[in-house]
């Protein structure tokens, strides 16, 4: 129908379900991921350590958050051939980044035939005002939000996972908690409010009124939600799921640590035994040295502030 | 009240324990050998085989989980689940990864693709139906999903997939992961063989409760059970209504 004559059809479809890939496949594959652990990779053979780790995704980046940070300048989407490569290493699904408001390089992401596109915050944005419209793709989106908000109108732009934003790159744990508490706190909220109220709750939190109400019907956001940015520690993954979250990313957590394997070992084990503090304690002897952490100050540059 | 064990380490636990709750069956989590004592049947849910079979090997379930199934207890996978449950796996990770074995059959693990290969099809389900009644078509979702490559004498074909409808899919994703051509138009995607059930679908993912109450009733645990679910089965609206839901949490 589009450009074959002068009516075009509204959005291209675009909140309609294609047929293809219908949003409950999209969501799907999240589901399979609940309660494991995602892990930042820079090349094949960290993805090959992360995969003997038990991690139950890798997301392949050029560079980690802590190194974003540290050497400034624009980050991109990863080279195409880089995450091929890390594509071909392990059996477990690949994911990769793509700036805030870059379709193309969605489009590309897409192209590649990985299993999920993260649009991400870490990244430098492409566009201050508008998000990528993810219903467009056939591939599925996780996205960052710092609150109830931020989540559901992430979910009503075609989002099928959810991530907390923490602060990538810090290995401090204080932005990941104040934003699963805020958005836990929200749902508990609504879920005991009059259904008169929440004509009124979503117009304060910005967010689509049916998605405000499908929340307070499930007593939870309506796709899997994970926890990232700051994650350094068994203990900090096992307080994320303690909190609520349905599974972890590790960012720089891993592989910037003295002994990546064994550490990446032990975070997954936190995260399938995070209520059993004897197994907790068992797996976080004798890590080595953690990331170096990152008091969060005026002068450090807050991603999680990159979007709204 | 029956009690119904489900292997907790990673995946779609909840969703296989919400679908329990609404049969009024009470599902537990195991995550540690001695737990898998206190239960008769076992689900093993989808999710990534080979991170279960990491934290399985970690925690030294693999053992326990082999007598589970060698006892003849009943036992149902789905997705991970079933490439747990094969006797032999193709398309594994470098240097392979634990299976507990049992079910006289081969699995090609990630037979679809990968996630832009996943959909969802109306399986035609003739043995199902005649024992939970409902509609003649399950809503199978496939995510990531394995699909069986041949089954032995003894294992009982319960659903097949047609591979064709696919084949677009395939050539449209500018040709990565080139797999092996099968010549045949369908796949094997649930089997029983005795006391064990696989499914390479998610059928805890549907509000479609019949693949749970006819596990529950091999497993011979749901006494009162024929009565309510055959009543459920003849409303067919409840099951016409899940189609544009969102996916089932707890």
């Amino acid at each position: 129908m589009a450009g074959s004559g002068v009516v075009a059809v509204y959005g291209n479809g675009a909140l309609t379900e294609t047929k293809q890939s219908p949003f409950s496949v999209k969501v799907g594959l999240a589901q399979m991921l609940r309660g494991g652990v995602i892990m930042d990779v820079v090349n094949a053979e960290q993805a090959r350590v992360a995969e003997e780790a038990g991690a139950c995704a890798v997301m392949a980046l050029e560079r980690v958050p802590a190194d974003i940070r540290a050497q400034g300048g624009v980050a991109r989407m990863s080279d195409p051939q880089l995450i091929k490569e890390i594509k071909q290493a392990v059996t477990i699904p690949v994911m990769a980044k793509a700036r805030i408001g870059h379709f193309v390089e969605a489009q590309i992401l897409e192209a590649i035939g990985i299993d999920y596109v993260d649009e991400s915050e870490v990244l430098t944005l492409a566009d201050e005002e508008n998000h990528i419209n993810k219903h467009n793709f056939r591939i599925p989106f996780v996205c960052g939000c710092r609150n109830l908000g931020e989540a559901l109108r992430r979910i009503r732009e075609g989002a099928a996972m959810i991530r907390t934003k923490g602060e990538a790159g810090t290995g401090n744990i204080i932005e990941a908690v104040r934003h699963v508490r805020s958005v836990m706190g929200d749902i508990r909220l609504l879920r005991n409010m009059d259904d008169d109220e929440v004509f009124t709750f979503a117009k304060k939190i910005a967010a689509p009124y049916d998605l405000v109400l499908q929340t307070k019907q499930l007593g939870r956001l309506p796709v899997v939600q994970f926890a990232a940015g700051g994650v350094a520690t068994p203990a900090d993954a096992a307080l994320m799921m303690q909190l609520g979250c349905d599974g972890v990313f590790v960012g720089s957590g891993v592989f910037k640590s003295g002994d990546p394997a064994r550490r990446a070992r032990a975070i997954v084990q936190a995260v399938t035994h995070y209520n059993d503090p004897e197994v907790l304690a068992e797996v976080s002897c004798g890590l080595g040295e953690a990331m170096v952490g990152l008091n969060l100050n005026e002068k450090v540059e807050r991603f999680a502030n990159r979007s709204e | 009240m029956t009690i119904v064990g489900v292997l907790a380490l990673q995946g779609s636990f909840n969703e296989h324990i919400a679908a329990l709750r609404r049969l009024g069956v009470k599902g537990v989590e195991i995550r540690k050998p001695e737990q898998l004592l206190n239960v008769a049947s076992l689900i093993i849910p989808g999710g990534e085989s080979t991170t279960m079979a990491k934290l399985a090997e970690l925690h030294n379930l693999f053992p326990a989980l082999r007598e589970f199934v060698r006892m003849g207890k009943p036992v149902w996978g789905t997705c991970a689940g079933l490439i747990f449950l094969a006797n032999k796996a193709t398309g594994q990770k470098t240097g392979g990864q634990g299976l507990v074995g049992g079910l006289d059959c081969t699995v090609h693990r990630n037979f679809f693709g990968s996630q832009l290969q996943s959909f969802e099809s109306e399986l035609s389900i003739p043995e199902l139906v005649s024992s939970e009644g409902g509609p003649e078509t399950f809503r199978g979702v496939f995510i990531r999903a394995p699909a069986i490559l041949d089954v032995g004498p003894e294992v009982q074909v319960l659903a097949r997939c047609p591979v064709s409808s696919n084949s677009n899919l395939h050539s449209s994703s500018s040709g990565e992961g080139k797999k092996e051509k099968d010549s045949e138009s369908k796949v094997i995607v649930a089997v029983r063989q005795g006391n064990l059930l696989a499914t390479a679908f998610h059928p805890e993912l549907t509000s479609d409760n019949r693949w749970h109450s006819y596990f529950l009733k091999m497993a011979g645990d749901v006494e009162e059970s024929s009565s309510s679910i055959e009543s459920i089965g003849v409303n067919n609206s409840r099951f016409e209504r899940s189609k544009s839901d969102l996916p089932i949490f707890i």
